[in-house]
């Protein structure tokens, strides 16, 4: 009698497909093509590429944020068709005479359809004008050499010379080894630009995006009066592995991304991407001293 | 007489072909002079000063006042070990956070004061520590360098051993920056050039040539404005000729500098700097 209760009343449902056919039905099937679909880095799932983008790069189920490059980044954050660019077909020479570095940097063009590391130029955000500065990872690892380092300083110059905020967003695995000596210079040349953009009180927000390492950290990634991150970036200045060989120890979880930075003082805010733009907004309508 | 002088040719001649590799050695080596070497020999009551004023007082990092042929300046200096146990407490010549922040209160209050600042640069590099990282490396040494721009005392910094890269250049915004003849200035070390992109840390000797990372080579590209010649064989031969060496030249360009408006002493060290990179447009 009390069988009853515990007999099971609901069964597995087979499918009736004739398996034997199973070529032929796939056949049928409308299929997605290769290279539509990604795999999320944070929690694994697959998302299909649309819904990716449609989310500003940020995945649906855990908001991982991916990488944005210089291209994606300047439609996103400023208003439409508001960027204009300088110093557009500025490219790389060979300093040091590194064989092989012009093949490469053919390469890289081809690749990105960028002509170097960054894009940058001016633009409104929300309405609110500044100078804009965008790195992209994808062309050398986002590495700083002399193009980068010019045309960063004359970005910071032109923000100087027409009164307006300046905004950075980094991303890069630090300076041009290739370029020896004159990418460590393009440290010193930038930094020194922002010096006298501070004499002359004007803003300079840098956005720390996923990663920034190295020698742009140890200069005008750090340097900005306002300091955002994008969440969970990788931001430090040496590299997770050569601080693990020269302590021996392993380093803990977070180490290095922005949170960790957070806790230890050095970014006034993290910012999911959906918030950007309007934090940004807001941050140059408070230092607008002409509204 | 003759015969002495020949001998001293030959023998120059003959370290005057050294290759890159060579420099590197001698950059390194544990009988190199270091900043406290010179420091005693060439100022005048010298005055160590202490700490960051935060947290802690890094000992990689030397700094103080004292007095060039009767003038008060400023002495900002990486120090490295004398033998190993020395080493272990300078931390190899390797400065924390801290050591930047030192650096930079004592360069502040040279402008303050009105001291010339002289920097001696010897470092394999800045810290790669947990700690280093989490007090802030990178803000440390981007402090620095944007600091020193705005600095309106004569500033020459001057590369003793090794110019280790971010670490270096963070004492060296400078209105000249000069070089000991068998020192090195590198963005990397030749072992790290080596092992990211050749993927074998054992080249670093080739690494070293194509790197260009001597003072010839920086001089050549216009990075460094003087090379100090060393006694032959290295500073080590004669430590008591290479101060001698080092403040005749600091006297000479602190009295050129100090010709200078505070105006142009800034701008003019700013277009250095502006000046350097290459690129196509």
């Amino acid at each position: 009698m009390l069988n009853k209760f515990f007999k099971k009343t609901k069964y597995i449902t087979v499918s009736q497909r004739n398996l034997n056919n199973i070529h032929e039905d796939l056949d049928t099937k409308p299929s997605i093509p290769n290279g539509m679909w990604v795999k999320c880095d944070g929690c694994g799932k697959v998302i299909y590429k649309n819904d990716l983008e449609k989310n500003n790069k940020v995945c649906q189920y855990c908001s991982h944020h991916f990488r944005m490059n210089a291209k994606e980044r300047i439609d996103f954050i400023a208003d439409q068709d508001s960027f204009c660019q300088f110093d557009e077909n500025m490219t790389s020479a060979n300093p040091i005479g590194f064989e092989g570095y012009e093949d490469k940097i053919s390469n890289m063009q081809k690749k990105t359809n960028l002509k170097e590391a960054v894009i940058t130029g001016k633009g409104t955000i929300g309405g609110e004008s500044a100078v804009i500065c965008v790195m992209d990872s994808n062309f050398m690892m986002g590495s700083m050499g002399s193009v980068v380092g010019e045309k960063i300083t004359r970005a910071v110059e032109k923000a100087i010379e027409l009164k307006m905020p300046l905004i950075i967003f980094t991303a890069s695995g630090g300076a041009r080894m290739q370029e020896g000596i004159f990418s460590l210079m393009q440290m010193a040349k930038i930094s020194g630009a922002i010096s006298r953009l501070n004499e002359a009180g004007i803003l300079y927000i840098s956005v720390l995006t996923d990663p920034t390492t190295g020698g742009v950290t140890a200069s005008f990634a750090m340097l900005g009066d306002i300091i955002l991150a994008e969440p969970r970036a990788l931001v430090g200045f040496a590299g997770k592995r050569v601080i693990e060989q020269t302590i021996k120890q392993k380093l803990p979880e977070g180490f290095q991304s922005a949170e960790f930075l957070l806790q230890h003082g050095f970014v006034d805010s993290i910012v999911s991407r959906e918030n950007l733009k309007s934090t940004l907004k807001k941050i140059l309508y408070i230092h607008n001293r002409n509204r | 007489m003759e015969k002495l002088e020949k001998v001293q040719e030959i023998f120059s001649k003959k370290f005057k072909s050294k290759n890159a590799w060579d420099r590197v050695t001698l950059a390194r080596m544990i009988e190199r002079p270091t900043s406290l070497d010179y420091i005693n020999r060439i100022f005048d009551s010298f005055m160590e000063l202490h700490g960051d004023r935060y947290f802690n007082d890094d000992s990689s990092v030397v700094g103080g006042i004292g007095l060039l042929n009767g003038e008060p300046v400023t002495i900002v200096a990486h120090q490295k070990g004398r033998n190993t146990q020395e080493n272990i407490k300078r931390n190899f010549g390797m400065p924390e956070p801290d050591g930047y922040r030192k650096g930079l209160r004592l360069m502040k209050q040279a402008d303050k004061f009105d001291r010339p600042i002289i920097c001696l640069v010897d470092t394999p590099g800045a810290f790669c520590g947990m700690e280093a990282e989490e007090r802030g490396q990178g803000e440390a040494i981007a402090k620095n360098l944007m600091e020193m721009f705005n600095l309106k005392v004569p500033i020459i910094s001057i590369v003793i051993g090794e110019g280790g890269s971010g670490g270096a250049l963070a004492f060296a915004v400078a209105d000249s920056v000069w070089m000991l003849e068998n020192s090195i200035y590198s963005v990397l070390t030749p072992e790290g050039f080596a092992g990211i992109l050749w993927r074998d840390a054992s080249k670093a000797k080739e690494a070293a040539e194509v790197m260009k990372i001597t003072a010839q080579d920086l001089e050549k590209y216009g990075i460094i404005d003087k090379i100090l010649k060393e006694p032959t064989g290295g500073a080590q031969k004669d430590v008591d000729k290479m101060s001698c060496t080092i403040k005749e030249a600091l006297i000479e360009k602190i009295g050129i500098l100090r010709k200078r408006s505070k105006e142009e002493l800034l701008q003019q060290r700013y277009d250095k700097f502006r000046r350097m990179g290459r690129f196509v447009e």
